[in-house]
């Protein structure tokens, strides 16, 4: 394998990392905050995308539309699952949430499929990201490169609103102690939809930025779901920033194992967490249960 | 009194103008169950498609007319074998079906040749590709219609290394059907005096072709020959496009190009793609008649060919039927092969003992979009080969059936 | 946040200590036999046959989720590969029917052994995830390995004559060897859960800490049941592989772990007819809806969310409490 060959794929793996760190921030979010192992985060993903492709064939509402929209819809879908069937719950086993959410997942996933199909809908790139940049050793789409910018953006500031700001704190001190910090007034209930409803937001997220070029389709979030697990599993369940690093370095090992191994390509993240699991059962960044 | 023995009378006239013509076709009907892909990647090729062909044939023959009672079944077999399996199965015990149609997905269609033999049914396959169903896993019961890997490769390999392809690298869908186009290009391709750089395998149904289009480009072969179809050839060269492959001076050769692949990628993206098919819908006016009936009965798709071989195939099963008096499986076939064939699509032919159906394969060349006068009107006819050169040679594929 | 012991299993009235079978449970046992018996001449043999591997599954999978309180969610992996080993070994092997049975029992508990050393340490959310981990590692091996078959499998697997006299192409004669094999399982499983070393196990899955202080090795003993259910789920496959005569990729794919969890929760954790109960009205359903495509997983999830809502015991388990005794 030439060099040049082995940037193009460590770079093709950045972008797929840059994917992997978005969805695996919602459900770190989700569970570091909530506790809730939230299965369904596929097919939430799933759904962004496909309310993207949506929004333009009904409401010619485009792409940068949709990055605004889709969030808050699927959000809202989000939110209404946690009030009706996550609350009833807590107060059992966090398997029971996994159960609950994947049955959820396979409920969604099949509704959609149901209706269109298992092969991709088209969803063009929009015009301002078309084209590529010539970098010498391959053509870089411009869109893939925005793709990256725009989850590091987003990764980034999510944790610096989770870790360094009141309202983070406020999120933070509401799981530890909820009803301590009801006895301050805050509505830990409420807090706690909205955190469901952002972490689902993400997946959403990350659904309309995939739409353009992994094709929307209902398989899409059931292909990733198990791979973003490992992600958030060998990051360390609670860490917002261990999700995020795990994401991108996976997506770059993956990219490097394409070189050497392509056919391990998808199993390399198994092996990895089977691994980190065994030296440090909380993951790398995790604090111990 | 007058009134029972009248009444008597009708039941005994009744019974006897029951037409003993159906004796010997089980339980009286001709049950015939259409199994394919209607949700996935090949899931326009042929999916409802097909069953729209089924009836049609039907419909054409004149079942009611001759007093032959068909009924129709259709499953979807999600591209899976063990799915195929089970509903073939479940068909051929407890639901009395005589005969299973199209079954694209080689891996599939391999199962279920097997399954049919053992039960004695029939089985006409117009969307599976693998040109071993009528090489070492040939069996009485199997009739394969349409197209195959080998004729693909012939013509499609044949034509692209003659105009100056000379270099090659496969990308290639992971199972049965990919393994065997594989095979029968690099035959034709290396027997041409080209050569062969290197080759890549894909999951089937894959969503993401970037790091697989990086190695293709990394090898600067000349010609990159897609051993997929349906959406795994359309998601790679579409984004074969987004990474410069044509700028960067390849080229992609589709090795297995539908209607439908060529429609769903357009025209300024599919123009100049060249590969072989066996029908077209604007050949000729039969043809052309046949696309009309065809289109408002399903969602505006005109026919394919594996469309167009599921109609030819129950046309001509039926007419064996008829000839027989019978549907029994094996008989059928054997039938088939006996009478020569004639449709409005196809022409005329015949089926081999190896269960290959026969007729010319054309070599297309899809349109510019100015040449093109409207949605559908996509190809150039560039050449046609005839019968005797189109398909592998009858003591060239290690059927048993063939006697040597 | 999780708590030492992680139970999930909602505990059912507690079993006499003594280990006579009690008179209820004797009498759904005669009745499950009796159905079993009669319903190949009613209903579709292959149908019950496909029924009869995946109960023998469940109750496996019930073993380790239901008295053990582990969540495996790569169970699959053991399903698969002895599928495929004993798929192996009857077509290109020539093997007999029951010694490819045995064999892909064998390569199962093998595995089980394997996987179980490396994951049994850990609990909860933990132990899920790298049990699915080592699944799919299974999974790509089943993938690359040329004698897997890849997306086609391993097709034309033949079925033998059964130690040399018994016809199994016959679908009646398949059936009840099938129906026997359940049955040998199914009164392991039981034979298992009604021991003194069943008996550790419940203690282990109640307060682990507590029944180490008392002197038992509660990782020999979880182990032990974890080889055990590998094991068993490793006949399921075996048998499942030869019944239809093909073995795929769809028997080590994750959704298959998922589908096993589904069928023992649906039918009730921790009892004992619970499994089979559920083996079998998933099975039914898939069979009735496939026609209808996408609805199949559109209704297994949907009776996911209603169970874990609102029927956490499972038919069998609402069962027995309405009669007031454990099944």
């Amino acid at each position: 394998m030439t060099t040049q060959a082995l940037f193009g794929q460590l770079l093709i793996g950045l972008i797929n990392g840059a994917f992997y760190a978005l969805l695996s921030l919602g459900l770190a979010v989700i569970f570091g905050l909530l506790n809730i192992i939230n299965f369904a985060h596929g097919a939430l993903y799933m759904m962004g995308a496909f309310v993207a492709y949506f929004l333009l064939q009904w409401a010619g509402l485009g792409y940068w539309w949709a990055l605004l929209v889709a969030p808050i819809v699927v959000a809202l879908v989000g939110t209404v699952l946690e009030r009706t069937m996550l609350r009833w719950l807590y107060h059992l086993d966090h398997l029971y949430g996994l159960l609950l959410t994947f049955g959820i997942a396979l409920v969604i996933e099949g509704l959609f499929r149901n209706e269109f199909g298992s092969s991709g809908l088209p969803y063009s790139i929009p015009d301002a990201l078309r084209g590529s940049y010539n970098l010498g050793f391959m053509f870089l789409p411009t869109y893939r490169a925005w793709v990256v910018v725009f989850s590091l953006v987003v990764c980034l500031t999510t944790w610096y609103v989770i870790e360094r700001t009141r309202l983070g704190a406020y999120l933070r001190a509401a799981t530890e102690n909820p009803t301590l910090v009801q006895a301050f007034g805050i509505n830990v209930p409420r807090m706690i939809t909205l955190t469901y409803g952002f972490g689902v937001g993400l997946a959403a997220l990350a659904g309309v930025l995939a739409a353009p070029i992994y094709q929307v389709n209902p398989l899409m979030g059931a292909n990733m779901i198990i791979v973003v697990f490992a992600v958030v599993v060998i990051g360390g369940m609670g860490s917002i920033m261990g999700s995020i690093v795990t994401g991108f370095a996976l997506g770059i090992v993956e990219g490097l194992t394409k070189v050497f191994y392509p056919e391990a390509s998808s199993t390399v993240i198994f092996v990895i967490m089977a691994l980190v699991l065994f030296v440090r059962p909380a993951g790398l960044f995790g604090r111990t249960a | 009194m007058t009134i029972v023995r009248a009444l008597a009378l009708v039941l005994v006239a009744g019974l006897a103008a029951a037409p003993s013509a159906l004796a010997q076709i089980s339980d009286g009907i001709i049950k015939i169950g259409i199994l394919n892909d209607q949700s996935s990647l090949y899931a326009d090729l042929g999916g409802a498609g097909s069953v729209v062909a089924a009836r049609m044939a039907v419909e054409d023959f004149g079942a009611d007319k001759k007093g032959l009672k068909v009924e129709f079944v259709s499953a979807d077999h999600q591209n899976k074998a063990d799915v195929g399996s089970q509903i073939a199965r479940q068909w051929y015990d407890t639901d009395k079906v005589d005969v299973i149609v199209d079954v694209p997905n080689s891996g599939v269609a391999l199962a279920l040749t097997q399954i049919t033999k053992e039960k004695g049914k029939a089985m006409l396959v117009s969307g599976a590709a693998t040109a071993d169903l009528t090489g070492k896993a040939c069996t009485p019961n199997t009739i394969h219609w349409t197209y195959d890997t080998w004729a693909l490769a012939n013509g499609t390999g044949n034509a692209v290394v003659k105009t100056g392809g000379d270099t090659w690298f496969f990308l290639t869908s992971d199972y049965a059907f990919g393994h065997a186009l594989e095979r029968d290009v690099e035959a034709v391709v290396l027997k041409n005096g080209a050569k062969v750089l290197g080759k890549v395998r894909h999951p089937l149904n894959t969503q993401d072709f970037s790091s697989f289009l990086l190695q293709t480009q990394a090898s600067k072969a000349k010609i990159i020959g897609l051993a997929n179809a349906g959406g795994d050839t359309t998601n790679a060269i579409k984004q074969g496009a987004e990474f410069g492959i044509v700028k960067g001076g390849q080229n992609f050769a589709g090795l297995l190009v539908f209607l439908t692949d060529v429609h769903a990628l357009g025209l300024p993206t599919a123009q100049g793609l060249i590969f072989t098919e066996t029908f077209y819908w604007d050949a000729n006016e039969q043809t052309r008649a046949f696309a009309k009936r065809f289109a408002p009965r399903d969602r505006g798709i005109h026919p394919t060919m594996v469309h167009a071989g599921v109609y030819a195939a129950v046309t001509h099963y039926l007419k064996a039927v008829e000839a027989l008096k019978s549907d029994d499986g094996t008989k059928v076939i054997a039938k088939m092969k006996e009478m020569p064939t004639d449709d409005p699509l196809f022409g005329k032919g015949t089926v081999r003992a190896d269960g290959r159906k026969v007729h010319p394969a054309y070599l297309f060349e899809v349109k510019k979009p100015n040449e093109s006068k409207g949605p559908w009107d996509y190809y150039n006819l560039r050449a046609t080969i005839p019968t005797e050169q189109a398909f592998r040679p009858l003591d060239q594929g290690d059927c048993p059936l063939v006697k040597k | 946040m999780a708590t030492a012991t992680d139970t999930l299993a909602t505990p059912v009235a507690a079993l006499p200590a003594a280990t006579t079978v009690p008179a209820h449970q004797r009498l759904a046992f005669a009745a499950m036999v009796a159905l079993l018996v009669v319903a190949p001449f009613l209903v579709y043999p292959v149908f019950l046959m496909k029924a009869l591997c995946f109960a023998l599954f469940a109750c496996a999978f019930n073993l380790l989720i239901g008295y053990v309180g582990l969540l495996s969610f790569g169970h699959a992996a053991f399903l698969g590969s002895a599928g495929y080993a004993s798929a192996h070994a009857a077509k290109v092997w020539g093997f007999p029917p029951e010694a490819a049975i045995l064999f892909g029992t064998l390569v199962a508990a093998m595995l089980g052994v394997g996987i179980g050393a490396l994951t049994i340490r850990s609990r909860g959310i933990y132990f899920a995830n790298i049990t699915l981990a080592f699944a799919q590692m299974i999974f790509f091996f089943a993938v690359q390995a040329k004698f897997t078959g890849g997306e086609d499998g391993i097709q034309g697997v033949p079925r033998g004559m059964l130690l040399g006299v018994v016809d199994l192409r016959r679908p009646y004669v398949m059936y009840f060897v099938v129906l026997a094999i359940f049955l040998l399982g199914f009164l392991i499983v039981y034979r298992t859960i009604h021991s003194p070393f069943g008996q550790v196990l419940k203690a282990v899955r109640e307060n682990e800490p507590r029944a180490i202080s008392l002197g038992y090795r509660a990782e020999h003993y979880k182990l032990i049941a974890f080889v055990l259910s590998a094991t068993l789920s490793g006949l399921a496959g075996a048998t499942k592989a030869l019944v239809f005569q093909l073995a795929s990729l769809t028997d080590v794919h994750w959704t298959m772990s998922g589908e096993v969890v589904l069928m023992t929760l649906l039918g009730g954790l921790g009892t004992v007819f619970g499994p089979v109960v559920g083996a079998f009205i998933m099975i039914g359903l898939e069979n009735y809806l496939a026609t209808l495509g996408a609805w199949v997983t559109i209704v297994q999830g949907a009776i996911f969310v209603v169970c874990v809502l609102v029927f956490r015991r499972g038919v069998v388990g609402e069962l027995g409490r309405l009669i007031r005794k454990p099944l």
